[in-house]
């Protein structure tokens, strides 16, 4: 039994990293109904500036404030100048061209920052949390901050008039727009934001996993598993289900037999299609009605 | 949100023929005009059209769509390969095993994908496309998939009698097949079959409503659009004497898809307009200035995306 | 600005068909291959190490007068892709040979095409097993000893100096792993029931937390890390944080001073152990040795971008000098069957960044050129030599 534990506090510790990116892509869901595939990218982007400002000897907290302003900004950028075009495109037009941000950023952060490894430091150092529960103080503050996010999330789509008619601009671009609320500016603030909390985890994930250009790869995977399988109208959901993948890999290499170890991101994500086929909108997310 | 902008085609039958025929004699030609490598290359192109043809039967006519057919591609090429490593058994036949296989691999995963669209499919067919590398790597398989290191097959030598090298030969097998498969998906989807497609990929909800077994028609064109990319695979097999599972990775997937949408969804010429697209433009692109390669790669994608929004083939058909 | 768009197709096209193509008539044209995009885009620096290498070769008079052409494609780690490549660089680009093509299912992707075109595939970057095989393959020369050998080296030493310790494997899921364990079993010989535990781990698992964790409690008193660099970075700051005091033990392909120790935290990386071929550029025993200075003054004029403190040049200019060494000694009758005659019969042919007491030595037979690999240890900053014998 406890060896079971521990296999799913790893699994908590894995999710964690999952949780943070996974809220990005549940911003960006909600602005623009897509999965962003340049989301971790982006974010691999930011945190190499990070990284630069911090070896020009920036404090700490200084750098995770101005990258996320600046990716807030580059998010912004993006949506206006280059994704403008394709508000009313066909979706496999919207996957080409995030496919296509996916190839820039990834070769621009190579050319620019080399492919070796960098170390990324963490303010609130390695050293387990409390001994012998193998959660180590800065997964802790991952998961406060993962958190802290979610909280302002949850109040910017639930209080404020933007966080509403993002709602709103959604689900009808068509009355939305009738309506007075500018579509446009709204999908960018959601693109930026989308950044901003993409540059976080970035910044969250970077100490744990060492920096480099393909940093986010396979956990945009992972990420993009949480959300769905949480639900991707509910950040919440979206936390929760980093988690989930989290443990259910975590439990999976260790008990299913045989293949377990080897093929357990393909039997995780066969278990969130299976969840899917019954709850098609994920554990925690609303579905939206079709119309003949 | 429509899931694609199909490009339907509409052309007089005579310019049609004409058009046809031209294509036919060039496409035979090729091989006698080109050198060994370019040849080589052909091949390798219409073999990639092939799959994106295959994808363009399922996102173009049945509105579903794959991120992940770099999978059905891999299944075809390790079938095929399995049955070659002997060097007995007949390639062509090793290539048709690895269609069906695929076709039935095809089907089984169009059930699930039924009940899934848009996001949903997107992370399943993405997850397909993920799992692929790793369970060709499985330990336990490697009897038969040879692991990390693949198999390593014989170039196919042209039949005896035949003046041709193994190159020329190996392309009119690929245009053969590719022909075959041209015609059959064209018959596909002006019968009866192709038909029910278009109305299930236009209004899925209003095709149950005229009594079109929406289910059936769904599961069925993923089988077939499987099977396409799965002899592809195959040929690729053949065309590469080699397959690993670092040759299936997800950017195959990727690849395929840039593929269909660039050479326009629905215009099943347009694959071969992909398939060159994806095959040369990161070697242009590492040739304008290495290591800002993908960088120019995304840059032209996306201007190909904003000047021809339905794909280079969608200019062909204004 | 605008040309008209048929002209500008056709303009794209041609220059999608037909890449940058230069030569000179009396140019010696050796051919490679990289990853200088994908997943393994960091091993790419010894391709642009190699490409200065041959620069200076070129500035000091070239081969004889002959300049060296070296022609590096980037096949984006895509075995199809390196079939593409080397047939443009054997059929279109004419080369004489190919040297330090990279990757091992790439290299087992051209391995046939080149054997039955004949030309010389020499220097091969990778860690496989199949590059000995003189009789099926002849024009295939290999170049580091490969996993099966330096796997029984570990285990040899591990029998001998720590045979009442349990071991713990972590391995990646792949043939690299494989070939290692069978090494390392046959290196242990009646010790191997000290092996107690294995965990595997996959090229997208972002982390190995896990597999560490689960190791750690099997207790086990040595650790063998079969991973890729990113990897063992992770590896060796988990060991630290779980204070675990282990005999851990890197494969030369992840032993890295400035590019795995470092960031994992050099006081993390004490006392872990390798066996090497090569010099590492941040080791102080070679400071200042003729070999080393010569490298850094290299680095610095010809390849001013790279990581002078990178294994990987390391290895791009030993490549380069080897091919150099092949090529200069057949330089009176540059053919495919005179490069292979000398790339086969390398007799004590002295490399600077070679360890001492190492050197090329293949014959017809057993061509691979570099033989045994030792022993070295994580001290201070960077590997010491080091004596099992005298711990």
């Amino acid at each position: 039994m406890e060896f079971f534990f521990s296999q799913v506090l790893s699994g908590i510790a894995s999710g964690t990293i999952y949780a943070c990116l996974a809220l990005a892509v549940v911003m960006i869901y909600q602005a623009i109904h897509h999965l962003n595939f340049a989301q971790g990218e982006l974010a691999v982007f930011s945190t190499y500036l990070a990284w630069q400002m911090l070896e020009a000897g920036l404090p700490y907290w200084i750098v995770l404030l101005l990258v996320v302003l600046l990716s807030f900004g580059l998010g912004w950028f993006l949506q206006m100048v280059v994704m403008r075009p394709f508000q009313n495109a066909p979706m496999l037009s919207n996957i080409v061209v995030f496919i296509a941000l996916f190839t820039i950023f990834n070769s621009l952060t190579g050319f620019i920052w080399g492919h070796d490894i960098k170390t990324f430091p963490s303010p609130f150092g390695f050293g387990p949390l409390v001994e012998n529960l193998g959660i180590s103080r800065h997964q802790a503050a991952m998961m406060a901050i993962s958190a802290i996010i979610l909280t302002i999330l949850w109040a910017f789509f639930r209080f404020t008039r933007i966080g509403l008619a993002m709602r709103g601009a959604v689900s009808n671009p068509v009355s939305s727009g009738l309506v007075g609320v500018n579509v446009m500016a709204i999908t960018a603030l959601g693109w930026g934001m989308a950044s901003a909390i993409g540059a976080v985890s970035g910044l969250l994930v970077a100490p744990v996993v060492f920096l480099e250009p393909n940093m986010m790869l396979s956990i945009l995977i992972y990420a993009f598993a949480g959300a769905v399988v949480g639900g991707l109208t509910s950040p919440g959901g979206a936390v929760l289900g980093g988690f989930i993948v989290g443990i259910v890999e975590s439990l999976v290499s260790t008990y299913v037999p045989v293949i377990g170890a080897e093929l357990k991101l393909p039997i995780a994500l066969t278990l969130i299609i299976v969840v899917l086929l019954f709850q098609p909108a994920g554990l925690f997310g609303r579905r939206d009605i079709q119309r003949v | 949100m429509a899931l694609t902008d199909t490009i339907h085609t509409q052309a007089p039958p005579t310019l049609k023929a004409i058009i046809g025929g031209l294509i036919a004699v060039a496409a035979i030609a090729v091989p006698f005009l080109l050198d060994g490598f370019q040849v080589f290359q052909a091949t390798q192109v219409l073999v990639l059209a092939i799959a994106i043809m295959g994808l363009n039967l399922l996102t173009g006519f049945s509105g579903q769509f794959s991120l992940g057919h770099g999978a059905f591609f891999a299944a075809g090429a390790y079938v095929t390969a399995f049955f070659l490593t002997d060097g007995s058994f007949p390639y062509v036949g090793a290539v048709l095993i690895g269609g069906v296989v695929c076709f039935i691999l095809g089907l089984a995963f169009g059930f699930p994908a039924l009940k899934l669209d848009g996001i949903y499919l997107a992370l399943a067919t993405f997850s397909l496309a993920v799992a692929m590398p790793q369970i060709l790597k499985l330990s336990i398989l490697t009897e038969w998939t040879g692991g990390v290191g693949g198999l390593v097959l014989m170039k196919p030598e042209a039949p005896q009698g035949i003046p041709l090298d193994a190159d020329q030969w190996l392309y009119f097998v690929v245009l053969a097949f590719a022909a075959v498969l041209y015609c059959l998906v064209t018959g596909l989807i002006s019968g009866r079959t192709g038909r029910a497609f278009l109305a299930v990929k236009d209004n899925p909800l209003a095709a149950e409503a005229m009594g079109i077994r929406v289910t059936n028609v769904k599961v069925l064109a993923f089988g077939y659009s499987a099977m396409i990319t799965g002899v592809a695979g195959g040929l690729s097999a053949l065309v590469t004497a080699y397959v690993a599972p670092d040759s299936f990775t997800l950017f195959l997937s990727v690849n395929i898809l840039v593929g269909l949408v660039v050479g326009g969804v629905g215009f099943i010429p347009g694959a071969i307009i992909g398939a060159i697209f994806v095959h040369f433009m990161p070697t242009a692109a590492d040739s304008v200035y290495q290591g800002l390669q993908g960088v120019i790669y995304g840059i032209v994608l996306i201007a190909i995306m904003l000047l021809a929004p339905k794909g280079i083939g969608g200019l062909f058909r204004r | 600005m605008f040309m008209k768009r048929p002209l500008a197709i056709a303009a794209i096209v041609a220059a999608m068909i037909y890449p940058g193509i230069a030569s000179g008539q009396e140019t010696i044209k050796v051919g490679n291959t990289m990853p200088y995009s994908g997943p393994g885009s960091a091993y790419s620096e010894i391709g642009k190490v190699m490409k200065a290498y041959f620069d200076k070769v070129n500035d000091e008079g070239g081969i004889k007068g002959r300049k060296i052409e070296f022609l590096s494609y980037d096949d984006g780690y895509s075995p199809p892709r390196t079939v593409e490549q080397a047939r443009r660089l054997i059929e279109r680009d004419k080369v004489l040979l190919l040297a330090g093509t990279f990757g091992t299912p790439h290299n087992l992707a051209i391995h046939r095409y080149v054997n039955m075109r004949k030309v010389p595939h020499l220097f091969i970057g990778s860690t496989g097993n199949a590059w000995n095989d003189p009789k099926n393959f002849p024009w295939t020369v290999g170049w580091q000893p490969n996993a099966h050998i330096e796997g029984k080296v570990y285990g040899s030493f591990l029998a001998e100096h720590h045979p009442n310790e349990k071991i713990a494997i972590l391995m990646q899921n792949d043939e690299y792993g494989r070939s290692f364990i069978a090494g390392i079993e046959e290196g242990l010989g009646d010790k191997v029931s000290n092996i107690v535990s294995r965990a595997t781990y996959e090229a997208t698992d972002p982390t190995i937390d896990n597999q560490i964790i689960n190791l750690h409690k099997t207790g086990a008193g040595v650790l063998i890390n079969l991973s890729t660099p990113k990897f063992t970075a992770q590896a060796i700051r988990k060991v630290a944080d779980l204070n675990w005091h282990v005999v851990h033990i890197v494969p030369t392909a992840a032993a890295s001073a400035s590019q795995v120790m470092q960031p994992a935290g050099i006081e993390n990386s004490q006392g872990i152990i390798t066996a090497a071929y090569l010099k590492d550029p941040t080791d102080p025993r070679w400071k200042d040795e003729k070999g080393m200075v010569d490298f850094r003054a290299f680095m610095a004029k010809y390849a001013p971008q790279a990581n002078a403190k990178s294994v990987f040049s390391v290895i791009g200019y030993s490549m380069a000098q080897a091919t150099t060494y092949v090529l200069q000694q057949a330089a009176d009758d540059l053919t495919r069957d005179n490069v292979m005659k000398v790339a086969t019969n390398l007799q004590g042919v002295e490399l600077p960044l070679l360890l001492p007491g190492l050197h090329l030595e293949n014959k017809p037979d057993d061509v691979a050129p570099i033989k045994s690999l030792q022993l070295t240890r994580f001290e201070g900053e960077t590997w010491a030599a080091f004596d099992p014998a005298k711990q």
